[in-house]
């Protein structure tokens, strides 16, 4: 016997266990060939038979040379449950296992001597989220009839860009009595009140990320939906920001100006304005931490738009060289808004913080009259990779931050005057509409949503652990990586098809919900018509409590 | 439900011409209210068509107190109406113990002041009155403002009819252009100032229906401008966006109904003025109002007018003679008081228009 060695790895002390019965295997190596995180592996056992033939034990002993599959030992090569070797069984021999005893924290750190990192899946405690607590409680009654979903018209718009408070409006009376222009006034985008949240070039796959910038346009010009896409901090393909498609698409830069050197050099031969430009301070998923884009995942392409080598990118977590939130703001936006000349809304993404409110107190003063909107990002979204103690721990819940930052601008007087747009784990349980709903009466003008995109594409992972594997640019279904053949598994056909029919299902869903509360219109603050089964929510958010 | 009801004649009207109107749509209201709000005086008041009209409903001790804050002010009485109440038994109402109707002259030093300085002056009375008497419920304050007398209260229209005399016509208590309604706020408190119509600076608004969007109006008219305040009903918050719109952006009319039914953006898209159009939608998009109502409107120079919300999911009609044009929910209110009159030229208004009755009689249709 061979002296044990406790401290070795076994899967019993990994998250997942690869549960295997070798009597229905036909040995066709599909699951192995498909495991992108090499987490099973071909093994030959030694086998010894003992048999008998006779009235009275004769026992003969046979060995033999068994191949089988078994599970890589390896804190580097562990599975991560994904259950790709489960979906190409065909004798459905193969499959992960979650383990409760898992030792992993514990026994990743010890071994690796390093911090755990993953794609950006937050395991928020708690079952029931605030946004299910909540219910559309105010139903139209006898005084005050429903809408007909089907038949009325429905404005589904929210605005990107700065609104001007109604006495600042560049407007004078005409002899014949209409109000004629009489000076600029910012531009203002009418846009669908669902962006498909900034995920960039290099964190998704190229064909991911051409699915969604093709659902993107399909929608825009088949379907009469005007959804925004944004590029996320990283650039975008020369090519696109030569085309007419540009105008669909919100441009990023984040602090590490990834990607902003080519835009800006594209500009004389761009055909197109963008609609928008988004300013990113902070994420939600893991605020306080830079993007990170690890080394495995910057392929050639990545590297010649971003003008970078093959190395791990960090982008800092603040924008490098500027002092305060008044100056980076005002330095960013004259800037930028100057770059297309003053003819494209620029916003500002910051994370849902305990300080996210002054910010943005600080941002209603606005003097230029340039900042185009505050996007607000919470926990529980979020795509890219991070330390897992990052998006573990740290970070705001979206749905009280929005509350507060609407409230603030109602006492103000200045509500709607910067559009609010939330995100952070909206469409977490599949139900976009709902939740956008509720964040509209809330304060939203609207959401924006990443994770549920790559969820549409045919993600597998999910809060309880599975995949996040986003990080290693071994994505096994192709969304979050670079590697060529990984990649392929990935059709953007159909990640656009799924988008499209998501956001058409959804746009449905929408007016199903607004019609019984009797809006024509969307329901920015209409939290009258929303009421909470929990009187700490309701008392919180200031809307009905009711059981 | 509300009913409610306008009318605008060349001669001076008796409010009985009103209570006539909302009595014959009494099966479509609850019976537990009527207020009105008469422009254009005639009888007592008409000799002091420019000075300030104080309308109030008050105990004793209310009178005294709004007494002493106008004299304190500099306000000097000239004229004073107590309508002769008629306290039989059996009357469903809720009085208060005074009713008065007082005109007033400015403060010596106001004499001279520009108009402007004068309106301004009128509503800080008034709030100041109103919250001095809502402290310890010693009082109502409805108007205080040239050529104007409102009258409002808690009962069956037909009994309130009967206590204030208004049954019998007379020539004391008369006016060009009477809006009224039948029925107290039902959706929230029951208090007077929560009756329609309500007025501000001149301008009255009353509506029937509901205002799906009272949340956002309210969040929003409350830090707009220190008149708007109460909200004792959401139909007050299309008052006040009136008074915003007209008075204080000074925009035309037209545009009351831009803002408060925005055309749906492929419609605006399509017009020649869709960027100032775009810009109201986005600058007064908390002042959005959707439905269902319809809205009964009174200017300060008297000009009456109708709109209803964007898919008119409220009825209205308005019907008229040679001297009286009438603005009613139903059109049996009209059959009643202009029984002669040419129905098939009565106008039963369109989601996308405003019905204008202007000084002359003249009833424009505006398409938005
Ligand atoms: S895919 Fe199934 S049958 Fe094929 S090797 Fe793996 S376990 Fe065996
Ligand atoms: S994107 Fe890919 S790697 Fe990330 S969780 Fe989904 S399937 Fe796993």
């Amino acid at each position: 016997m061979e002296a044990m060695k406790v401290n070795d790895v076994t899967p019993n002390d990994l998250p997942w266990k690869v549960e295997y019965d070798a009597s229905r295997c036909t040995l066709c190596g599909s699951c192995v060939a498909a495991c992108s995180f090499r987490a099973i592996e071909p093994k030959v056992e030694r086998r010894r038979m003992i048999w008998s033939e006779s009235e009275f034990p004769e026992p003969k002993a046979r060995f033999s040379a068994v191949p089988v599959i078994r599970q890589a030992k390896s804190i580097r090569n562990y599975c991560r449950g994904c259950g790709i070797c489960e979906k190409v069984c065909p004798n459905d021999a193969i499959g992960p296992v979650r383990n409760p005893d898992t030792r992993h924290p514990v026994i990743t750190r010890c071994l690796g001597g390093d911090s755990i990192k993953r794609g950006g899946r937050k395991n928020l405690e708690g079952s029931v989220r605030t946004l299910d607590r909540i219910r559309v409680g105010r139903i139209s009654q006898m005084t005050d009839p429903s809408l007909d979903a089907q038949r009325h018209t429905f404005d589904l718009l929210a605005p990107f860009g700065r609104i001007l408070p109604p006495e600042q409006l560049a407007f004078r009376v005409t002899e014949d009595g209409r109000l004629a222009p009489s000076g600029q006034s910012p531009p203002v985008n009418w846009i669908y009140p669902v962006i498909i949240g900034d995920m960039s070039i290099g964190a998704l796959s190229w064909r991911m990320w051409e699915g969604a910038a093709m659902a993107t346009a399909y929608l825009n010009e088949e379907c009469g939906l005007p959804v925004r896409m944004c590029s996320g901090e990283g650039g975008v393909p020369e090519r696109l920001l030569k085309s007419r498609y540009l105008k669909y698409m919100i441009l990023q830069i984040a602090s590490g100006h990834f990607g902003w050197n080519r835009i800006v050099k594209t500009m004389p031969s761009m055909v197109e304005d963008p609609a928008g430009v988004l300013i990113k301070i902070g994420q939600g998923a893991k605020p306080g931490d830079g993007g990170l884009l690890q080394a495995q995942k910057v392929a050639g392409h990545i590297q010649s738009i971003r003008g970078v080598p093959k190395a791990d990118l960090l982008s800092p977590p603040n924008h490098q060289g500027l002092y305060s939130i008044e100056e980076s703001v005002q330095k960013m936006f004259l800037s930028f808004n100057a770059a297309f000349k003053f003819r494209v809304p620029v916003a500002i993404k910051v994370a849902a913080s305990a300080t996210s409110v002054s910010v943005f107190n600080n941002l209603v003063r606005d003097p230029y009259n340039i900042v185009g909107g505050f996007f607000l990002d919470g926990i529980d979204g979020g795509t890219g990779a991070a330390h897992e103690v990052s998006l573990d721990h740290t970070g705001h819940p979206i749905v009280s931050k929005l509350r507060d930052c609407y409230l603030a601008a109602v006492t103000q007087g200045r509500q709607g005057q910067i559009p609010l747009w939330a995100a952070g784990g909206l469409g977490k349980t599949g139900d976009l509409a709902a939740d956008a709903f509720k964040m509209m009466c809330l304060g939203a003008n609207g959401v924006f949503t990443g994770k549920l995109i790559l969820q549409m594409a045919g993600c597998v992972g999910n809060d309880m652990g599975r995949c996040n594997a986003c990080n290693t640019g071994l994505c096994p279904v192709g969304i979050t990586t670079q590697e060529s053949a990984l990649a392929h598994r990935l059709d953007p056909e159909k990640v656009a098809q799924n988008i499209v029919n998501y956001f058409l299902a959804m746009d449905q869903e929408f007016k199903k919900l607004m019609a019984p509360i009797g809006n024509s219109a969307l329901p920015v603050g209409r939290s009258d018509a929303l009421v909470a089964t929990d009187k700490a929510v309701a008392d919180r958010l200031q809307i009905q409590y009711v059981c | 439900m509300c009913r409610i009801g306008a009318i605008k004649s060349v001669d001076y009207l008796h409010p009985s011409q009103a209570l006539l109107l909302m009595q014959s749509q009494q099966k479509g209201h609850d019976n537990s209210g009527f207020a009105m709000v008469m422009h254009d005086l005639g009888g007592i008041f008409k000799n002091y068509k420019n000075l300030p009209t104080l309308s109030l409903a008050c105990t004793d001790e209310g009178l005294k107190r709004a007494e002493d804050i106008l004299h304190e002010a500099g306000f000097s009485r000239v004229l004073q109406w107590v309508p002769e109440t008629n306290n039989e038994p059996g009357l469903d109402i809720i009085a208060m113990p005074n009713y008065v109707f007082e005109t007033f002259n400015y403060p010596r030093h106001y004499r001279k002041a520009s108009q402007k300085e004068k309106e301004e002056l009128l509503l800080d009375m008034r709030l100041k009155l109103r919250f001095a008497l809502e402290e310890d419920d010693q009082g109502f304050v409805y108007s205080f403002w040239p050529d104007v007398v409102t009258l409002k209260e808690i009962g069956n229209p037909k009994d309130i009819g009967t206590y204030f005399n208004l049954w019998e016509p007379d020539d004391q208590f008369t006016a060009k252009v009477i809006t009224a309604q039948c029925r107290q706020n039902t959706n929230y408190d029951i208090v007077r100032y929560a009756a329609h119509p309500f007025f501000l600076q001149g301008y009255t608004a009353l509506a029937n229906g509901e205002n799906t969007f009272y949340q956002k109006n309210k969040e929003f008219q409350r830090s707009l401008h220190r008149g708007y305040t109460g909200f004792e009903s959401d139909s007050q918050c299309f008052l006040y966006t009136l008074h915003y719109v007209h008075r204080e952006l000074g925009w035309p009319l037209p545009y009351f109904k831009h803002v408060v039914t925005p055309l749906p953006f492929e419609e605006a898209t399509r017009r020649e003025d869709r960027d100032q159009l775009f810009a109201i939608r986005q600058s007064l998009a908390h002042l959005e109002i959707n439905g269902p109502n319809t809205i009964i409107g009174v200017l300060p120079d008297n000009i009456l007018f109708t709109c209803c919300d964007a898919k008119k999911l409220r009825p209205v009609v308005v019907g008229r003679s040679e001297d009286k044009v009438i603005i009613s929910s139903e059109v049996c209110g009209i059959n009643e008081v202009l029984p002669d009159r040419n129905w098939e030229t009565d106008i039963y208004p369109h989601e996308r228009e405003i019905v204008v009755i202007d000084n002359e009689l003249e009833v424009q249709r505006w398409k938005q």
